[in-house]
């Protein structure tokens, strides 16, 4: 009794140990990186004349708009807020003048409340902002809240939510992703060589006012420079005996939440569960700096850096913008195309959305603009499937896309939910790996609808 | 809008993630297999002369036409360059004897492509493999002529007719326990045989291949063969001997692992493999014919959705314990 007791207690003890290497994880593919922007210093894009401010800029419910037309706003100032549970705030990014409240039909096909606001080129920063008071957990979720952050990452989750989770999860473990697997993008890399401090600061800071036992700070290894820099400062700051840099492999999906987690802490997170019920939260790299920023500022999440590239657009750089910003404004300020684009992408070519027009404005979790010519986009029509197997060693929640495709046309629910299909995260494995070009990844949100609705 | 650059109507492409390919395709893991397949070819070309190259060339374009007719006659788009019907036929073309009159082997691609691929549905959607298939068609319709071997360099020996020097396989004559092949002639070759069995070199060179390319998981190729050895050395025969002669080599490395017709998944590929080898063995010991490599692998090949379904991984994270808290 006493020795099992003992021993179940070192293997606590040991599982919150910080992790020298990364631990194994399933599946993955290897992707040319691309990463094009990374050397190059992020630029600011000059005040756009006009900005469309969506409303839905986050996993949730939509905001509802709190100015109107001929309002007066300035940088910072609160211009729509929703009462719901799973929602951002949203600021405005310039000092203007409120034109219009109109609709923007988003790439999903849904339309959307929109916020246009004209600037005034001044800039002239909101009086009300100043630093929040920050000394407890339910302060953090509250400032995290008002200060309408997402996660940075991509998908665009308010992370207030993230940090609201109840004391029976025991959570202990704060795991910080900087993976950036997407390829060409490099907006969470200049982040790090940009404002290493500030990134160390805010996972310093979530850490202690969450009282978690440990942080790990996961960056792919492809990005030694970063590693090497974010190390030191742990080391100047001797906090290295609850956090660490952990150098993960270069395989894609690295930066996905339930494969971070498995490298990073070798748990895994329950299907249909969240991190907390693996005693981890995770946060995008960005994310903390910006925490770090806003508990010192209180400016609160009215701009984001985007890496733009592709083989479309004249320079490849990152691009710090207001949020609302016209794509057609920030492909202007890179100098415009070397060739007509013929596919132009919101976030990483594995993940990102395939945009109907140039006419739309950037929002929050926006981390990539990717402008593909005729050549990069090719569309070659899928041919038949022939078995290989390839998804299924790809994919890195163990599914099987091969037969899942041939229920989803059978809209088989119960052999839907057998195969688990509520599993996948969309990462895309399957579909870059099939000699046939299947679109397993549509096949797999419809198995998703399918289930969601039962037919 | 007016800083929308005018009069050009922008046509953007949509669709879903994701918007970058490894660049494979369907074609060239065929040709990779065709090229895996080059070595044992020539070999059989060495060893057996004219009427090999005959055979595989006949059987190969065989399939193909008879594939091209398939696909015009059904109003399908059409499949033949993807080079599968192809890869089928060589390897119909490796399974036949080298002294079979022709007219069989163009009855064999036939069936092979016709009957055992298309009336399935093409490629991906026959339940067995189509050359085995046809194989064991011919077998059965014609047992005398799909079982006269002749010795290799047969054709240099001046007795050119169709009359050949006929000799049994190493598995006939160890059934019958009359002669044992020295292991070296069993592994380079130098036996009675189907075209494209004989030389295990060829075919472990091949095999190599398509491991490196990645065509091939080693699953099936270690289980099948790993499954033999050991059955042979329980009954307390050589166990070698049993992994080099008959079709053991070609059914493991190109027969056993087509795509279409074994296990997607790592677990059910080895208890495919598993199943090959007992099978094959059960055959070998018990039964009434020497071989069974074919009849093995189609069986387990009609196995395969019980399999799959059997060895389904359970997804990431749906049976965890947490050992700390």
């Amino acid at each position: 009794m006493d020795t099992s007791k003992s021993n179940k207690k070192k293997a606590a003890e040991e599982d919150l140990l910080l992790p020298k290497k990364p631990f194994r994880t399933h599946g993955g593919v290897h992707i040319d990186h691309m990463k094009n922007t990374a050397e190059t210093e992020s630029e600011e894009i000059p005040t756009p004349k006009k900005v469309i401010i969506s409303m839905q800029q986050h996993i949730g419910a939509a905001c509802e708009p709190i100015v109107k037309k001929g309002d007066t706003v300035t940088v910072g100032q609160l211009i729509a807020n929703s009462e719901s549970f799973m929602c951002a705030p949203i600021h405005s990014g310039v000092s203007g003048v409120v034109t219009n409240i109109g609709t923007i039909i988003m790439p999903n096909g849904a339309e959307i409340k929109t916020i246009e606001i004209e600037s005034d080129g001044r800039q002239t920063i909101c009086p009300d902002i100043e630093p929040p008071v920050v000394t407890n957990a339910d302060e953090l979720y509250a400032a995290v809240r008002k200060s309408g952050l997402v996660g940075l990452g991509g998908a665009g989750f308010p992370v207030s939510i993230k940090l609201n989770f109840s004391p029976e999860k025991h959570v202990d473990t704060l795991v910080i992703n900087g993976a950036e697997c997407e390829p060409y993008l490099t907006a969470d890399y200049r982040e790090m060589m940009e404002f290493p401090e500030d990134i160390i600061e805010g996972t310093r800071f979530v850490m202690e006012t969450l009282e978690l036992k440990r942080a790990i700070i996961g960056i792919e290894g492809n990005k030694p420079a970063a590693i090497k820099r974010l190390d030191e400062i742990i080391r100047e700051r001797s906090l290295d005996d609850r956090m660490c840099v952990l150098k993960l492999g270069t395989s894609y999906p690295h930066g996905a939440e339930k494969v971070l987690i498995k490298a990073c802490t070798n748990r895994a997170v329950p299907v249909g569960k969240i991190p907390a019920d693996a005693g981890c939260v995770v946060l995008n790299i960005t994310s903390v700096s910006f925490i770090a920023k806003y508990v010192r500022t209180g400016m609160p999440l009215v701009s984001k850096r985007i890496t733009v590239d592709g083989s479309a657009i004249e320079t490849p750089k990152n691009v710090i913008a207001p949020i609302g910003t016209m794509i057609s404004d920030i492909a202007e300020f890179c100098g415009g195309f070397k060739q007509e684009p013929k596919k132009v992408l919101m976030g990483g070519p594995m993940m990102g959305t395939a945009l109907y027009t140039l006419d739309y404005p950037i929002i929050k979790q926006n981390n990539g603009l990717i402008f593909m010519g005729e050549k990069e986009a090719d569309d070659v029509k899928p041919s038949d499937c022939i078995r290989c197997g390839r998804c299924v060693a790809a994919c890195p929640m163990l599914l099987t896309p091969v037969n899942i495709q041939h229920l989803v046309e059978k809209r088989d629910v119960q052999g839907l939910n057998d195969l688990c299909v509520m599993s996948c995260m969309e990462c895309g494995c399957c579909g870059f790996s099939c000699p046939a070009r299947r679109p397993l990844v549509q096949y797999l949100r419809m198995a998703k609808s399918i289930v969601r609705s039962g037919r | 809008m007016e800083n929308n650059t005018p009069n050009t109507p922008q046509m953007l492409s949509v669709s879903s993630s994701p918007h970058r390919h490894s660049g494979e395709n369907t074609a060239y893991i065929m040709q990779d297999v065709l090229i895996a397949l080059v070595p044992a070819a020539l070999m059989s070309v060495v060893y057996f002369g004219w009427r090999a190259a005959m055979l595989i060339v006949l059987c190969t374009a065989t399939c193909v036409l008879t594939e091209y007719v398939c696909r015009r006659v059904m109003k399908r788009h059409q499949t033949i360059s993807d080079f599968s019907a192809a890869v089928t036929g060589v390897l119909l073309a490796f399974n036949l004897p080298p002294t079979l009159n022709p007219v069989f082997a163009v009855l064999g691609s036939v069936f092979a492509i016709a009957v055992v691929k298309q009336m399935f549905g093409g490629i991906g959607m026959n339940f067995v493999n189509p050359a085995l298939a046809a194989r064991i068609f011919l077998l059965i319709s014609f047992p005398s002529q799909m079982s006269s071997w002749s010795l290799p360099f047969f054709y240099l020996s001046g007795n050119a007719s169709t009359d050949v020097v006929s000799t049994a396989t190493p598995l006939a004559q160890m059934a019958s326990g009359s002669v044992t092949t020295p292991m070296i002639d069993l592994f380079i070759g130098l036996h009675g045989g189907c075209l494209g069995e004989t030389c295990a070199l060829a075919l472990l060179i091949g095999g190599m291949y398509l491991l490196l390319r990645k065509v091939i998981t080693p699953h099936i190729p270690l289980a099948f063969i790993g499954t033999v050895a050991v059955i042979a050395l329980i009954a307390g025969q050589n166990p070698i001997t049993h992994v080099l002669s008959g079709g053991v080599m070609l059914g493991a490395i190109f027969m056993a692992t087509d795509y279409t017709t074994c296990p997607v998944n790592k677990t059910g590929r080895v208890v495919y493999g598993i199943g090959c080898g007992i099978l094959t063995m059960t055959i070998r010991l018990f039964g009434s014919l020497p071989e069974g490599v074919s009849y093995s692998i189609v069986l387990m090949n009609i196995l395969t959705p019980h399999i799959e379904t059997l060895t389904q991984s359970s997804p990431f994270g749906s049976e965890v314990q947490r050992s700390g808290k």
